[in-house]
């Protein structure tokens, strides 16, 4: 680990002790284990984002999309009567391929990635709306195969989601790390223009990036439909790229790119949801929950910026491993 | 001429002397411009022209010697300061900003306002203001149209006009027509003999002699940052300027023994840049020669670089490497074929500065490394402190991060990047440029392995002594054409700064 993401994890500790120490029902069985359901399901997407975001853009429509495709699952799975692996396929595949014309408009065309995305950000929560008359749409009872095993189930005692995240961000993690892709990605982020002289193919590196930040999208967007279990497409998935960006951005990525590490925006992740839980737990009144988020954020990247002006050139945030 | 009479020259500069950290840019020169004076300031690439010009802007400050302004000693602090003293620059790119519009720009930072608390712009006093000095010029105020629909000589004008308006009485021309057509060429310099006309004093700072010889009162060269010499209104020629430019007599580096007649590593055709759609360049590289490629700054050297590189892929004409042709589109396509490229700026292009000495090493060449498509971490940190090794490279371990190590040092690795395999062609941009005196002798003496091993090399150099020195064959641009090529029998400055100038004159 880095220092960055000892110093992170180190984060996380204090707080799950702070929170500990006051109300010991944080370390309730069912509330860890919801809170790693929740870093699981979040923290996915998450991973996501912080590739668009190390190529030095952004990604704003994961939250509309979730609703765009939770709506579209739950009516092909209860309404139209499709069989579950089919729809599960074109789940996957529908955000993966928004994520490819994302990276086309980005690279392409030129446009600012905030844009294309915050395109992408209305389009999605609209069609949603449309297609589903903006009546809430739910699987209801049924288990249509392995997925709500997946969404709400556990293996021993840990929340699948959990598992599956520690298993997404073991290959990208790997990916990121170790693999020419990787290696491209964070070069083209840092400079592209270096990039393309030493021969990456940096526009499809980019692209690449918005494809597994769609792909990545779709795998967290099932789950968390089928964890919620109804979806109401005027607000379902608010605020989620949100959550995802403040994951990745404290978890490391700096929003000018060529940074991140899966590690440190799986800590993230957690640092929020513990944050949440917090909230809850402590009394505080939940309408402050944004604020103390807000709050927690800015200090975190305000202390890396001067740490890292104490030690020159030391911005510390390089992925080294997993 | 108009004499100053009695009365101070408009500028004396004395004896000025300016050092940078490892050079001496300015060794007491000399510069007087009267009133109503056009003075020709001509010299090479490098010879101080630029630092006397930011001595008068405010930009640096002289270490010795005087400004003397109207006979009084003068201290430039700042651009501010340089602006009072009736100081007004045209710089070679254009500082108007081309969205506003011509008044706009001309009181850019100064502009009325009316009364009251909104400090609201007062149009019409902008207007009236902008008025007079652009109606010295001969153009119209055009309120309302931004500059980015005016022509760039219109731009031009108005930039000139913004310095106008601040009663500029010494206005300095740096490259004013490097990107005017002919026409826009003739009407800028009229505009400079009416200028003259109206007691302003005009410092002219130009590559293209023949405009300078056209309008000039008097010419000044520098050359090594020292007054080379000055000549008066009647002994103006391109010759004279060349070859007070030129000047010393040049070493001769050792010939090298006579090149074996070798087939060549690249062969380009009717090469057409984008940057320049009108003109074609061919020439050929053997293998184990080093071309130097010589010209001004803005000649096309680079512009051809990227074309040949892929980075801005030509519209039109052959490239063949080793008598095969090859296609570039992307510079994938040219690393494929056995092209590499050393750009000229290590910091933008060259290297990913951020990242380590390893990965800059590797970056261009990843495949190498691989197995499933993962890269294995031994063998590319073999490989990279194996390149620091051969290449002395000096760093305190292959992971330091590029921006920590030496210019010269991140040279090397800029060059090592491209070494494993050695490629065909090796395209250098200003190989030794901000590379401190030793690095630079260890790049040269790369080079001389590499085409020993059978590489071509096409070095783009400013530097006339590594231009002369280490090429073996010279081919010169001017304005995006070829200018001509000369061997070593022929290799001389004087010879390569006529070809470089454009010789028409």
């Amino acid at each position: 680990m880095s220092r960055k993401e000892l110093a992170l994890a180190l984060l996380l500790a204090v707080l799950c002790a702070a929170t500990a120490a006051l109300n010991p029902r944080f370390l309730g069985v069912d509330n860890l284990q919801n809170m790693a359901r929740l870093t699981g399901l979040f923290g996915i997407f998450s991973i996501g984002l912080g590739a668009a975001i190390i190529t030095g853009g952004i990604d704003l429509s994961v939250g509309s999309l979730f609703a765009l495709q939770g709506v579209l699952l739950a009516m092909a799975l209860r309404e139209w009567n499709w069989g579950w692996a089919v729809a599960v396929a074109a789940a996957l595949a529908g955000p993966a391929a928004l994520g490819w014309l994302h990276g086309w408009l980005v690279v392409r065309m030129r446009l600012q990635p905030f844009i294309v995305t915050l395109c992408g950000l209305l389009v999605y929560r609209g069609a949603a709306r449309f297609l589903a008359n903006d009546e809430t749409k739910g699987f209801g009872s049924g288990n249509f195969g392995p997925l709500r095993a997946l969404a709400a189930g556990d293996v021993l005692g840990v929340p699948m989601s959990f598992v599956l995240l520690l298993a997404v961000a073991a290959v990208t993690g790997v990916l990121l790390n170790r693999s020419v892709y990787g290696r491209w990605l964070l070069a083209t982020g840092r400079n592209e223009e270096a990039a393309r002289y030493s021969g990456v193919p940096t526009a499809r590196v980019i692209m690449g990036a918005y494809v597994v930040s769609g792909a990545l999208a779709g795998v967290s967007g099932i789950l968390i439909a089928f964890y919620t279990n109804s979806i109401s497409p005027a607000s379902h998935g608010n605020f989620y790229e949100l959550y995802g960006i403040a994951a990745a951005v404290l978890g490391g990525c700096t929003l000018r790119g060529g940074e991140g590490s899966v590690t440190g925006i799986v800590i993230g992740t957690a640092i929020l949801q513990v944050l949440q839980n917090l909230v809850n737990l402590l009394g505080i009144p939940s309408s402050l929950n944004f604020a103390v988020m807000g709050a927690v954020i800015l200090l975190g990247v305000l202390a890396d910026e001067l740490v890292g002006r104490w030690r020159p050139g030391g911005g510390g945030g390089r992925p080294n491993s997993t | 001429m108009i004499p100053g009479g009695a009365d101070h020259p408009l500028l004396e500069v004395r004896g000025v002397t300016k050092r940078f950290p490892g050079v001496l840019a300015l060794d007491g020169v000399n510069l007087t411009v009267k009133a109503g004076e056009v003075v020709g300031l001509v010299g090479e690439n490098g010879a101080g022209k630029s630092t006397l010009m930011n001595l008068l802007g405010g930009v640096h400050q002289p270490d010795a010697g005087s400004i003397v302004i109207d006979g009084r000693p003068v201290e430039i602090r700042s651009a501010r300061a340089s602006i009072a003293l009736g100081i007004g620059f045209i710089h070679q790119e254009l500082t108007v900003l081309d969205n506003l519009d011509a008044p706009g720009n001309i009181l850019l930072g100064r502009e009325p306002v009316r009364g009251g608390p909104l400090r609201l712009l007062d149009r019409a006093a902008m207007l009236s203001a902008a008025r007079e000095p652009l109606a010295r010029l001969g153009i119209a105020a055009s309120p309302g149209v931004p500059l980015r629909d005016l022509s760039l000589a219109q731009r031009q004008m108005v930039e000139i006009a913004k310095v106008l308006s601040r009663h500029a009485r010494l206005i300095i021309m740096d490259e004013p027509t490097s990107r005017l057509t002919p026409a826009e060429t003739d009407r800028l310099l009229a505009v400079v003999r009416d200028l003259k006309a109206q007691g302003a004093g005009v410092i002219l700072i130009s590559h293209r002699l023949g405009e300078v010889g056209a309008c000039a009162d008097r010419v000044v060269v520098l050359r090594d940052g020292r007054n080379a010499g000055e000549l008066a209104r009647q002994e103006i020629s391109h010759d004279r300027m060349v070859r007070l430019m030129v000047g010393r007599e040049l070493a001769r580096a050792p010939a090298r023994a006579a090149l074996p007649e070798r087939a060549p590593a690249l062969e380009v055709r009717g090469l057409v840049v984008r940057a320049r759609p009108q003109c074609a360049v061919s020439f050929e590289v053997a293998a184990g020669e080093i071309l130097g490629l010589a010209g001004l700054v803005g000649a096309g050297r680079s512009e051809l670089a990227q074309a040949l590189f892929g980075i801005d892929p030509p519209l039109a004409g052959d490239i063949l490497v080793d008598g095969r042709p090859v296609a570039v589109r992307f510079p994938r396509d040219a690393i494929a074929a056995g092209i590499a490229l050393v750009p000229e700026d290590r910091h933008t292009a060259g290297l990913v500065v951020e990242m380590t000495v390893r990965e800059n090493l590797t970056l261009a060449c990843l495949g190498q490394f691989t197995r499933i498509g993962l890269i294995r971490a031994k063998p590319e940190k073999d490989f990279a402190r194996g390149r620091c090794a051969a290449l002395a490279i000096r760093t305190p371990s292959v992971e330091a991060p590029v921006q920590s190590l030496s210019g010269g040092n991140q040279q090397k690795v800029a060059v090592g990047k491209w070494l494993s395999p050695p490629p065909r062609v090796l395209i250098l941009d200003e190989p030794t440029r901000g590379v401190d005196v030793g690095a630079k002798a260890e790049i040269y003496s790369l080079m001389r392995d590499l085409v020993e091993g059978g590489v071509g090399i096409l070095m783009i150099s400013s530097d006339m002594e590594e231009v002369l020195g280490v090429s073996d064959r010279v081919a010169v641009m001017h304005e995006g054409r070829l200018a001509g090529v000369l061997g070593r029998d022929a290799f001389g400055e004087e010879a390569v700064m006529r070809l470089a100038v454009g010789s028409a004159g």
